[in-house]
């Protein structure tokens, strides 16, 4: 995935030579996870660039060199580095074309690694994605496959909105063939990877493949799993979704971050006021627990895991009986 | 002191940078540059051949006794920071951070410091840890994977290690000013801070404001800056035009430059700065030049952002040789001394090893712990389910 990532940057910064990368580390070491290899060496200094060590720095100088008609795409080095820069984000990134009643546009991405499952220490697991869903004037997409991390990263450089961009980082090393042509599904769209009739999974960026893998661990107990990825986590693709669930009249939302005012609530709540006539069951959520992210050695308790997505799937009221309120549930 | 144009960054229009093999003349400079003798300024004690010097301003009277302590410190230090370096690539850690070419700037600040002044590391501070009485092995669990953090920092007078650059700086200022309001300041007996963090820290929003705050509030803080030449892959060039220490005097306190490979003028400097604060005259910035030896961490590789002439002449300024040197001129240490050294620091790292590989793994609901102050129904729920899942796991159900 991260060299799928370095090909769309290097793409995007041949299209258009407004686009500028920039943040911690691109340039000559091409990034603490290399997506940013060789790009300092082929565009230029000018164009791939480290910067000071001081993110909201980066992002608030985006913010300037976008309203001077350039289109930065940033990099934070990891998920928890970029809360110095939320500030910039949240007040000014996301609000600008609402104070300026839309004469100012800020095509900026904002590139975050996010989410565990690489062992990292405190601080480099994060999943912040609540965090800048709940902050209105952002999109956020994540790719769950190196296929979408191409296609998408395109699309968030040429969109006229600021974009968070994050990047499942346990995904980098994982492989896949990469159609180099653009996409028509665009960036808002969520994308049914698996079709399934007995009950939807609902999941982005690095648990699209655990879905896919309970998928097909239900198959072998008679679960006909459908796998929606969300991709674009706002805008959120209401019909993609609605449609699913009303199919299967069941759903499980997965995500690696904690369950208590997670982005998964925000979906059940959404299919629970679309869907209600045609649930089975009560919505379910797989997620992190509510504490703080646990170190190497802990973390793959939290993590929801294809064992604690499948017991919630056989939480869903099969048998008509009570759904006991469970884990992250 | 350098000369400003030494200070001033190249055309950003020089060219395009650096590949892995081939750094361009703007990485030659900024090398060589962080190779040069730290300017004018530059507080030195022992050169790096050994030779005690004179400073009108600072010095120190060390006996045989208390330098020889300073090199059985950094020996060991050194000693335990290559054994988890070594541990890591053996699997046993899932990273290190070296201290590498820094035992002299921590040694040196570490001893400077009393009993009751309290420290704010960042990371890499493996030798203020081993002044603050901390076991190595100690250091283990944050960077094998069990813990965030074991040692208990009001016990040690020794902050958590702070991974967030520049956070724990704006702390420090905090702790400083209330050992101020506690009246803890005003005399030779008073309290102080001291608050480390490096080169690339300076950047940061929140060591600006810990200037400000530390300054405005007459804090009895020393702010420790390490300066290893490097931030990952930026040189200093990438975050100052000026040299570190003159930033101080904008903030209005004074900046002080140190040899950071010098542990007899990092002790004095230091020790002074800690006077100061603890008699009312803080804050002070300190910026100990010196060189990070070896990589980032152990994830880094270094040769794709530097050359490594570099090393070989920051070689030539070891910390620790030069006192070595200065010891056996001075006829301070024999060589059953050095030996006896040598083999402290083989036991110590073998304690290492044996610890590091007998630690036991954490036990799951952990995790759950230590989180709130009271029970929380929510989570309490939360972890039951969870151990209730796990023994269903283990009981075969599933
Ligand atoms: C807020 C924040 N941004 C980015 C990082 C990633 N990071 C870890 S260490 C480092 C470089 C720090 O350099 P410096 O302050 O010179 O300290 P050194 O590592 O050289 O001791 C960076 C960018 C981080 N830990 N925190
Ligand atoms: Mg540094």
């Amino acid at each position: 995935m991260a060299a799928a990532l370095n090909r769309a940057l290097a793409d995007a910064l041949d299209a258009d030579e407004r686009v500028l990368v920039f943040g911690e580390d691109v340039g000559p070491l091409g990034g603490v996870f290399r997506v940013t290899d060789g790009l300092a060496a082929r565009f230029g200094e000018r164009r791939v660039f480290d910067t000071p060590l001081a993110e909201s720095g980066i992002v608030g100088t985006a913010i300037g060199m976008a309203l001077n008609g350039m289109r930065p795409v940033v990099e934070m080095q990891f998920d928890a580095f970029a809360y110095p820069a939320f500030e910039q984000i949240t007040s000014h990134l996301a609000k600008m074309r609402n104070r300026t009643r839309g004469a100012v546009e800020l095509p900026v991405v904002v590139r975050i690694p996010y989410g565990g499952g690489i062992g990292g220490v405190e601080h480099h697991c994060d999943s912040s994605e609540a965090y800048y869903t709940h902050t209105p004037g952002l999109r956020v997409v994540t790719p769950g496959t190196p296929d979408d991390a191409y296609a998408l990263l395109r699309d968030a450089v040429e969109c006229p909105d600021p974009v968070i961009f994050l990047e499942p980082k346990r995904h980098y090393w994982t492989r896949g063939d990469v159609p180099l042509g653009r996409s028509s599904l665009g960036m808002d769209r969520a994308l049914v990877r698996r079709p399934g009739r007995d009950v939807t999974l609902i999941a982005y960026g690095s648990m699209v493949s655990t879905a896919l893998e309970t998928a097909e661990a239900a198959a072998e107990e008679g679960w006909d799993v459908e796998v929606v990825d969300l991709r674009s986590l706002t805008p959120f693709d209401d019909a993609t979704v609605t449609e699913s669930v009303r199919r299967t009249g069941r759903a499980v939302v997965v995500h690696e971050a904690s369950g208590f005012g997670g982005y998964g609530a925000e979906v059940a709540a959404r299919l629970t006021e679309r869907c209600f006539h045609h649930l089975h069951a009560p919505i379910l959520r797989v997620t992190g627990f509510d504490v703080p992210y646990p170190p190497p050695m802990l973390e793959e308790h939290h993590l929801p895991s294809v064992d604690r997505v499948l017991d919630a799937v056989a939480r869903l009221q099969w048998d008509d009986e009570v759904v006991r309120s469970g884990v992250g549930a | 002191m350098s000369s400003p144009e030494q200070w001033t960054r190249p055309e950003p229009d020089a060219g395009p940078a650096a590949t892995a093999a081939r750094p361009t003349a703007e990485q030659v400079i900024a090398g060589l540059r962080a190779t040069d003798e730290g300017g004018a300024d530059l507080v030195q004690l022992l050169t790096p051949e050994g030779e005690r010097v004179q400073h009108p301003d600072f010095d120190i009277d060390v006996t045989a006794e208390e330098l020889r302590g300073l090199y059985r410190d950094m020996v060991l230090v050194r000693r335990v920071d290559r054994e988890a370096n070594a541990l890591q690539r053996k699997g046993q850690l899932g990273i290190w951070v070296p201290l590498l070419g820094q035992e002299a700037a921590q040694i040196g600040a570490g001893r400077a410091m009393r009993p009751t002044d309290m420290a704010f590391p960042s990371y890499r501070e493996h030798g203020i840890a081993w002044c603050r009485g901390i076991p190595p092995t100690d250091l283990l669990g944050i960077f094998r994977g069990t813990d965030h953090g074991t040692w208990d920092p009001l016990e040690k007078r020794f902050h958590p290690y702070t991974i967030v650059i520049g956070n724990q700086v704006l702390n420090a200022a905090g702790y400083a000013m209330g050992q101020k309001f506690d009246g803890a300041v005003g005399d030779d007996d008073g309290e102080a801070t001291i608050c480390f963090f490096g080169d690339g820290a300076t950047s940061q929003g929140d060591v600006h404001e810990g200037f400000v705050w530390g300054a405005v509030y007459d804090a009895p803080l020393v702010f420790f800056c390490q300066n290893n030449q490097w931030a990952i892959s930026e040189p200093t060039e990438r975050q100052s035009r000026l040299p570190l220490y003159q930033r101080a005097r904008g903030y209005g306190f004074p900046g002080i430059r140190v040899d950071g490979n010098d542990v007899l003028a990092t002790l004095a400097v230091t020790r002074w700065a800690l006077d100061e604060c603890r008699n009312g005259n803080g804050p002070v910035l300190i910026e100990a030049f010196t060189y990070r030896m070896d990589a980032h961490t152990t994830s880094d590789d270094p040769t794709r952002y530097r050359l490594s002439d570099e090393l070989e002449m920051w070689k030539l300024k070891d910390p620790i040789e030069r006192v070595k040197v200065h010891l056996v001129k001075q006829q301070w240490a024999d060589a059953a001394y050095f030996e006896g050294v040598e083999a402290e620091a083989d036991v110590l790292a073998a304690e290492l090893r044996d610890f590091c590989v007998a630690m036991p793994e954490p036990p799951a609901q952990r995790i759950f712990s230590g989180v709130y102050a009271e029970a929380s129904p929510v989570l309490d729920a939360q972890r039951d389910e969870f151990l209730d899942y796990v023994s269903g796991f283990a009981g075969g159900e599933h």
